[in-house]
């Protein structure tokens, strides 16, 4: 059956991604030590006044996310390029939307893994409430996360040959993105200053469709990215 | 060697149209109650920005077809449109921080428009600079076609996303359901002016796609040429 | 189009930007057949067992490999077809059987564990299954690979530079492997600029020079020295690449 194929060969590659990483330790390493940056930095950089940092806290939190988000895309391919296992992936038969789609659930699972444990460091630093709109946050990170990584899969993918790669990955994928920032940032913003999520339903509306839209495309056009 | 038969009448047909729009514009049409003489930057404004959206679709028509066929005259075709269509949005974005200086005395707004075209042309240039770090034509060409095509389906949530985030600018006008809400003494400059536009735009992507089709053909032709006997 | 042939194809070419790196090439190997591709660097033995493995498309030209279209069947080709390049194409974080199981599920064919152990048996790797490949001499590495072809079973098999800094044993074991491949009907295609090597393995060989074929010679009453003459005229280029 072919759907069942397709889900065999989309886990693999998401265990292999996970085991690798677990064992080199690289990528989340990396992300986890600039996000920590991250966060003490934008104290030092925007000043003690609790009060206005509370007021820019879902931007804030949404910058530590997705820089992060960024750091971790650019290795998506990292275990391909070091073992030279590009050429494998192309000699692989069969569709290549399960190559993305497993590749995918690496990157959205790393980042979430990375989110998880910026949230709670974000609401000690800056002295925020959190418990209450918790349920709503994990959502909204949730469906920002995937957003932001179905084209930054795409986008990682495309870029992992090129000239400048650190700097074309970030040109080409925020400005893609802006809906997702913006849906995002608002919906924890109506989350945190205690609006609710009600108020913010066209923003999620936004994310999910977003997320509709390139889960579709990007799969589609994955195998024009990777063949030579 | 110059433009060809059709890139000189397009190009004429342009040159006579835009003279026209223009003159219309700054002369004829009558200065904004409200704006003064200023407002007349519209007339280059709002046709540029159409025009860049005709470009960057035509790119992305092109792009399906060259991933289709994976036809080089698609190609050249979806790349001269884009580089066409980052001009014109470069212009939108130059017309409307003149304009809003004028305005609201400040060079930039982060108002729904503005940053939409900014967001466009970020996107664009991104896909010029792709083109040109890619390692070779054919890597070029297809990573230039899938992004193109991400960044149609983009665009509009792009357009949903700014516009609920702010809006100083004024409502669309011309593309309002139930017709245009402005004067015909305005609408026909704009008008006359977008035709100009367009045909600017025609010329300019019909003489960038015979160049890039030439330089296709010499890249052919220098490997033919250096195969031994 | 005949069905013995296990590889048939015309007018390869394949340009870079500026760079013509296989020039209209034909090639044909029938099944049971080992063909040796001979030439220096940058004559375009890696560039074609590219184009005949389906990991690049070609700019012009085509044919047929194991009797499916080498452009619109690429999918039922890879089935078929396996690759030992020097470029191992191993996980270094994973151990030799984690390698294996990825390698056997993305290929989309199904291998217990027993099938694994009794490949990496084979190829003498049991001791070290559960070991990460980072581990591995290049030698253990190249028998890993063989180890995955005998998982996979391929008909075609594509070698490029196969015996690069290999010692002894990993050397007979890799010859052993295309023997017995070639003793079950299956074919190889062997790109090397190892001229005893490749005499040793092959039936035919063809010679490259800058992307084109400059001379082909069947095995048949040729020596080794004889290829080396053949291989200095029709293939070394001008500087004088040493040769083995």
């Amino acid at each position: 059956m072919v759907g069942a194929e397709v889900v065999r060969r989309a886990w693999a590659m998401t265990w292999k991604d996970v085991r690798v990483e677990l064992r080199a330790r690289e990528r989340m390493n990396a992300m986890l030590f600039f996000a920590a940056l991250v966060l003490f930095i934008f104290n030092f950089a925007l000043g003690p006044d609790l009060s206005k940092l509370r007021e820019v806290a879902p931007g804030l939190l949404w910058l530590a996310f997705l820089f992060t988000g960024m750091l971790g895309l650019g290795r998506s391919f990292q275990a391909e390029r070091e073992n030279e296992c590009f050429e494998e992936l192309l000699l692989t038969p069969g569709d290549r939307e399960s190559l993305y789609f497993g590749k995918l659930a690496g990157n959205i699972l790393f980042m979430v893994m990375a989110e998880a444990l910026i949230l709670p460091l974000f609401a000690i630093l800056y002295n925020l409430e959190i418990w209450r709109a918790l349920p709503g946050l994990l959502l909204v990170a949730f469906l920002g996360t995937v957003g932001f990584s179905t084209i930054g899969t795409l986008l990682a993918a495309m870029t992992a040959h090129l000239r400048a790669r650190e700097v074309m990955l970030p040109l080409l994928l925020f400005p893609l993105t802006v809906p997702v920032i913006l849906g995002s940032v608002k919906a924890t913003e109506a989350l945190l200053n205690g609006t609710g999520l009600a108020e913010a339903s066209h923003w999620l509306k936004l994310l999910v469709g977003f997320d509709v839209v390139f889960l579709v495309v990007c799969p589609l056009a994955f195998e024009f990215v990777l063949e030579e | 060697m110059g433009p060809s038969r059709i890139g000189r009448i397009l190009g004429l047909l342009a040159g006579l149209c835009v003279a026209f729009g223009l003159y219309l514009g700054l002369v004829v049409a009558p200065p904004d109650a409200v704006q003064g003489e200023v407002q007349r930057i519209m007339y280059l404004h709002v046709p540029s920005i159409l025009t860049a959206y005709l470009a960057f679709t035509v790119t992305f028509v092109a792009s399906l077809r060259y991933l289709w066929t994976r036809d080089p005259r698609a190609d050249a075709v979806a790349f001269s449109s884009a580089e066409v269509g980052v001009v014109f949005t470069g212009i939108t974005l130059a017309t409307g921080s003149i304009w809003g200086k004028s305005t609201w005395g400040v060079w930039w707004t982060w108002d729904a428009r503005l940053t939409l075209t900014a967001i466009l042309f970020t996107i664009y240039v991104g896909y010029l600079m792709l083109r040109a770090f890619a390692e070779e034509p054919q890597a070029a060409a297809r990573y230039g076609a899938v992004l193109a095509i991400l960044g149609f389906f983009d665009i509009p949530l792009n357009h949903l996303a700014v516009q609920w985030w702010r809006t100083l600018h004024q409502p669309s006008s011309i593309l309002r359901p139930g017709g245009p809400s402005v004067d015909l003494a305005l609408l026909v400059p704009l008008i006359v002016n977008l035709v100009g536009l367009l045909l600017v735009y025609a010329y300019y992507l019909v003489e960038r796609t015979r160049l890039e089709r030439m330089r296709q053909h010499a890249l052919a032709l220098r490997l033919t040429r250096g195969r031994r006997g | 189009m005949d069905k013995q042939l296990a590889v048939e194809v015309e007018g390869l070419t394949k340009i870079f930007g500026s760079t013509l790196a296989l020039d209209a090439v034909d090639l044909s190997a029938t099944r049971g057949e080992v063909v040796a591709l001979l030439g220096p660097n940058g004559a375009g033995k890696t560039t074609l067992l590219k184009l005949l493995s389906t990991a690049m498309k070609p700019t012009a030209g085509g044919g047929r490999i194991l009797g499916e279209d080498l452009v619109k069947g690429r999918d039922p080709i890879r089935r078929r077809i396996g690759m030992i390049s020097h470029n191992h194409h191993l996980y270094e974080e994973l151990t030799a059987e984690e390698n294996l199981r990825f390698a056997a599920t993305m290929r989309g064919i199904r291998r217990d564990r027993n099938q694994i152990h009794k490949a990496l048996a084979e190829v003498g790797l049991e001791m070290q299954a559960a070991s990460k490949v980072r581990t591995y001499s290049t030698g253990m590495k190249r028998r890993l690979v063989i180890g995955k072809m005998l998982l996979f079973d391929p008909e075609l098999l594509f070698l490029d530079e196969p015996h690069n800094t290999l010692d002894q044993a990993a050397i007979a074991l890799l010859n052993g492997y295309v023997a017995s491949v070639r003793a079950r009907g299956g074919s190889a295609i062997v790109a090397t600029h190892n001229l005893s090597r490749a005499y040793d393995m092959a039936d035919r060989f063809v010679l490259m020079r800058e992307g084109a074929v400059t001379r082909r010679a069947d095995k048949g009453h040729l020596t080794v020295d004889q290829l080396r003459e053949l291989y200095t005229r029709f293939a070394e280029n001008d500087n004088g690449e040493p040769r083995e």
